[in-house]
């Protein structure tokens, strides 16, 4: 479904700043694959998904998408293909605008904005039906304003604008990362239920590698824009956080310092 | 205040709220403080003067709404394709539309349309022909309301009014905001221009510095209306607008009447807006004005 092929990106080029995010990348995943991501701070985890998205234009190498080369399409255009959810709250929704009007954007995702009516009656009733499934009361706050919800509704909210048309791809970027942890188990929980029941491709990027390793089929551990470890079954079944961790200084040659990476076990 | 004042002032503001609705588009749907407003006011009103000086009245204003729109295109055009900011891009083109307004004017300061038919002359002959100005823009109004409000309802109006709120989800939803903020930049500066196409047949005249300070002048209606009318759904900020408009100028009417010369109504509207956008800032001092003074209170309760 999603082929990258020797994908680099360096930021800032020419400048003392420069940095190489993603050093000669090479990841294939299959239709229904969901793969977790790991690494820490600066590994180019955020910056290989915002080079998926289209966010950042590639340096080099290749990107499909279903046999699609997206690698110069814009961001907007992939956006067609690709379902987003961000780590902050806030980007996913336009807050000032209601529950179903939300929904009804994305919805909409991939065909053309005409002068049709935002939303019709068939679509409040599906929406109801979905926002019913996520068990959080939202399907009687459909007229609400977005700006009214807590972080972790909102994010179950943009997991459902992202995943309602059922995109080829669904990225997470750390998208629990700002949540409560009783809520961010929610949402992860959500996120295992609606990846299973559509059979989506998705990539999650997580600094928590219980979660890691415990979601998906398939963890990819990332440092200084490379993949240092790629995990599937009976290795990635047998694999333990402590583990895990020995296995990054072995592959890195650095010792694990990441605060949040450790915090998280 | 004579009723033919009040009258005059509720004219205006009618006139005014539809250039309001546009800065509302700009300001608060797009989230960009577009200020082509000032040039395309001007330009609305000088291909409306030049048309009706030539004895067609009703082929201005609707030219006007098509050269309002172009204009918008070009400051969307700057921002979006050559990343400059939205507020210097509308500078540019408020800039640029100077010597534009110039050239359409014939490179006349002023165009004076004395005796001359405008749209006002529509209703001649009907029994309401004394109300004729307060009627057609009126009617105007009323079709541009309906017609903006039902477009913010549809696909493309949601993503509109999404684009001012969060650009990135817009993106993340599979659409291009370049192409939002141009639809969005040039009904706002149509509408503007339209309001400018009706006042100068409304006075009569047009002029090329008519358009200093629009904009303070629409975001003024636009920040009355909020506080006095409120923000709860589309339809009632939509009106709230306009009735923002119409409540700006009776304020001035009274103020003129109460004395104020009318050289002075420009730094009356910048006040008006400087108190309106501070109001956050006012209060939060006076809060933290009266904690200060509460704990030195208490401080002195416990010394003594």
């Amino acid at each position: 479904m999603l082929k990258i092929e020797a994908v680099s990106k360096t930021f800032a080029k020419g400048s003392i700043n420069e940095r190489r995010a993603l050093d000669n990348i090479n990841l294939s995943l299959d239709k229904g694959e969901f793969v977790t991501i790991i690494g820490g701070n600066g590994a180019g985890k955020s910056t290989l998904l915002n080079c998926i998205a289209g966010v950042h234009e590639i340096d080099q190498g290749r990107i499909w998408l279903d046999n699609v080369d997206i690698s110069f399409y814009p961001e907007y255009k992939r956006s067609r293909y690709i379902g987003r959810v961000f780590q902050d709250p806030m980007l996913g929704t336009a807050f000032d605008m209601t529950i179903e009007e939300n929904l009804a954007m994305a919805y909409a995702r991939g065909k053309p904005r005409g002068l049709r009516p935002g939303i019709n009656k068939r679509e409040i009733r599906l929406f109801r039906e979905r926002l019913a499934l996520l068990g959080l009361g939202l399907e009687d706050r459909m007229k609400q304003k977005v700006g009214l919800l807590s972080g972790g509704q909102r994010q179950a909210l943009t997991l459902l604008m992202a995943t309602i048309t059922e995109p080829k791809l669904l990225l997470l970027d750390e998208h629990t990362a700002a949540l409560d942890p009783s809520i961010a188990k929610k949402v992860l929980q959500l996120t295992r239920e609606i990846v299973a029941e559509h059979q989506l491709c998705t990539i999650m990027v997580t600094h928590n590698m219980k979660a890691a390793l415990e979601y998906g089929m398939r963890t990819i551990m990332m440092h200084e824009g490379r993949i240092i470890l790629d995990l599937e079954g009976k290795e990635r079944e047998a694999m333990t956080v402590e583990r895990l961790i020995e296995q990054f200084e072995n592959r890195s040659g650095v010792e694990l310092d990441s605060d949040r990476l450790l915090l998280s076990q | 205040m004579t009723v033919m004042a009040l009258q005059g002032s509720l004219e205006l503001g009618i006139i005014y709220a539809i250039m309001a609705l546009g800065v509302f588009i700009s300001f608060r749907t797009l989230n960009m403080p577009d200020l082509t407003v000032d040039g395309s006011f001007v330009l609305g009103a000088a291909v409306s003067a030049m048309l009706c000086s030539q004895g067609r009245p009703l082929a201005g204003p609707l030219l006007a709404i098509i050269a309002g729109s172009l204009a918008g295109c070009v400051t969307a055009l700057l921002h979006t394709k050559l990343k400059i900011q939205p507020l210097l891009a509308g500078i540019l083109v408020m800039l640029g539309l100077y010597s534009v307004n110039l050239r359409v004017m014939d490179n006349r300061a002023n165009i004076p349309l004395i005796n001359k038919t405008t749209v006002f002359h529509l209703l001649q002959g009907t029994p309401v022909e004394t109300y004729a100005k307060l009627i057609i823009p009126s009617a105007i109004l009323l079709l541009v309301l309906v017609l903006l409000f039902l477009f913010l309802k549809t696909k493309l109006g949601f993503v509109l009014r999404a684009t001012g709120d969060n650009d990135q989800m817009v993106r993340a939803v599979g659409v291009n905001t370049d192409s939002t903020i141009l639809i969005g930049l040039a009904l706002a500066n149509a509408f503007v221009s339209l309001s400018g196409a009706l006042i100068a047949q409304y006075q009569s005249f047009a002029d090329v510095s008519m358009g200093i300070g629009m904009v303070i002048i629409g975001l003024a209606s636009v920040i009355i209306g909020e506080v006095i009318f409120g923000t709860r759904t589309l339809l009632r900020r939509l009106v709230a607008v306009v009735l923002g408009a119409i409540l700006y100028r009776l304020v001035i009417a009274i103020a003129l009447e109460l004395g104020m010369p009318p050289t002075d109504l420009k730094l009356v509207s910048a006040l008006i807006v400087t108190l309106a956008l501070s109001m956050s800032a006012i209060k939060e001092g006076l809060y933290s004005i009266q904690k200060r003074f509460n704990a030195m209170n208490r401080a002195r309760g416990g010394s003594a």
